[in-house]
């Protein structure tokens, strides 16, 4: 079946290694994500002109643009034609968060948005001031809303860096590939082997954040 | 009877259309103010103004005799003296029924907890929802989500109570249980200033009724007067519309 090969050396452990690679910087790009796309999404409620455009023509952007072109873009361009050095690891982080930050900022707009007006007044009216009455009644709601549809999102992110073997990050993708070619003549089953060992590490990845967050949706929901 | 609330020559404008026009009222402690008006007149835009949801273009409101300040800080202190429950369900998803109490004593009036639920539960104990303590909004009916609502004001012990349709959202055979707090309410001696559609609670619970229409006040007057006696041909018409004869 091609499962023999994980057990050849220390393959198993660097296909976990290039997991690690994977969530590592799927993590980092997440947690940027999250501070700032809160922080964008706020401003966008602001309905401010001049923030409105500008956020719309960045999500537009990032909606268009294949996350692979943007990495391209970020590594070879800022390498070769700024002459500024970014390893690919950056620029992976960059990439990501570029786009986490987006998505993370149009959840959090919907999310505000989708609280009535209601909720500021009979708080205001119980004495709460501007502070309080975000701290008590405002930002937990979101935070309810927010967290089902940006685990989405991060799950969305931990696939999506498979991509960034693309600019040579060894993730696990890579290294699947790397043992597969190494062992093509001894098992030559390897490739069914690899890749269903990868599934799995990906579904015992993104599976407890999923389960965690229907959990929290059934919790929460009013 | 002592003044406590006083409205002076209030008016506001939305978008350069005058919709509280030069409005005085005095509320005297313990009265309780019944506010009727076609829809549109001003009424919930009136309640709003007193306090300091919406901002007032000219005029004053005086609250025991201070000038209610417009600053941010002291609005608060304000509203902590004013209490005020909505026509739609107001409560807090988030929040059982004792934290939806229990929030506003804790947070802005420092209060203990364990006080503040002690007060809670009697409160839900008087409106008959004791057993509801720890449901959350959503598994209320709208009545009791109401009863919820009002001692949520109750408990920061207000001097002045506003409300402002509480019950028109409801079915009508919830109508009843929110109603009968509020003249319970009454009789206690609150001050209340109350908008309403149902007539023969107005009257029930009314020391004083006015008739709002353009912004303006039209009429006032006793119960009895107001009701059997209607002096202007605008309230007689009014009126006249909540009869079947
Ligand atoms: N935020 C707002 N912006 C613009 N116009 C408003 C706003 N709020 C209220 N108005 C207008 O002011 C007028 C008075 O509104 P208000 O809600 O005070 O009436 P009401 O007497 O409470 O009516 P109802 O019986 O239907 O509740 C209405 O014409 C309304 O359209
Ligand atoms: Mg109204």
């Amino acid at each position: 079946m091609g499962f023999e090969v994980l057990l050849k050396g220390n393959n198993f452990i660097r296909l976990l290694g290039g997991l690690g690679v994977a969530l590592y910087i799927s993590l980092i790009s997440v947690a940027i994500s999250i501070v700032f796309g809160i922080i964008l999404g706020a401003l966008m409620s602001l309905k401010n002109p001049v923030i409105n455009a500008f956020s719309r023509v960045y999500l537009e952007i990032v909606r268009i643009m294949p996350q692979m072109v943007l990495l391209f873009i970020v590594y070879f361009g800022a390498t070769k034609v700024l002459g500024i050095n970014l390893s690919a690891e950056v620029s992976a982080v960059i990439v990501f968060s570029f786009w986490g930050i987006a998505e993370m900022s149009d959840l959090v707009r919907g999310a505000l948005s989708g609280i009535d007006r209601i909720q500021y007044e009979s708080s205001m009216a119980l004495g709460m001031n501007t502070m309080q009455t975000y701290i008590h009644v405002i930002i937990p709601q979101i935070i309810r809303r927010l967290i089902p549809l940006s685990i989405n999102l991060i799950t969305r992110m931990i696939k999506t860096t498979s991509l960034v073997m693309m600019i040579g990050i060894v993730e696990v993708l890579k290294v699947g590939q790397q043992i597969i070619e190494a062992n093509r003549k001894s098992s030559p089953n390897a490739a069914f082997g690899v890749f269903a060992t990868i599934f799995l590490l990906y579904f015992l990845a993104c599976y407890p954040i999923s389960v965690l967050s229907k959990y929290l949706e059934k919790k929460w929901e009013n | 009877m002592e003044e406590i609330l006083k409205i002076n020559n209030l008016s506001k404008k939305f978008n350069d259309i005058v919709v509280l026009d030069n409005l005085s009222l005095s509320v005297k402690k313990g009265e309780v103010v019944v506010i009727v008006g076609p829809s549109g007149c001003g009424k919930s835009t009136f309640l709003r103004c007193i306090n300091g949801l919406e901002d007032i273009d000219e005029g004053e409101v005086l609250l025991d005799g201070e000038k209610v300040s417009r600053n941010k800080k002291n609005l608060s202190k304000t509203r902590e003296r004013i209490g005020m429950v909505f026509q739609s369900y107001d409560l807090f998803p988030h929040k059982n029924i004792l934290q939806n109490i229990t929030l506003a004593p804790i947070k802005v009036k420092k209060r203990k907890k364990a006080d503040a639920e002690e007060e809670a539960l009697k409160l839900l104990d008087r409106v008959g929802l004791l057993s509801k303590k720890d449901s959350y909004p959503r598994q209320l009916s709208g009545g009791q989500k109401q009863r919820v609502a009002i001692i949520r004001a109750l408990i920061m012990h207000p001097e002045v109570l506003l409300l402002d349709e509480i019950t028109a959202a409801l079915d009508p055979e919830m109508v009843r249980e929110v109603l009968d707090v509020v003249l319970s309410l009454a009789k206690e001696g609150r001050t209340m200033l109350i908008v309403t559609h149902e007539m023969a609670f107005a009257r029930a619970v009314a020391d004083r009724l006015i008739f709002l229409e353009g912004g303006k006040i039209v009429e006032e007057g006793s119960p009895a007067e107001f009701f059997d006696n209607p002096k202007t041909e605008r309230l007689k018409s009014f009126l006249q519309t909540f009869s079947y004869e």
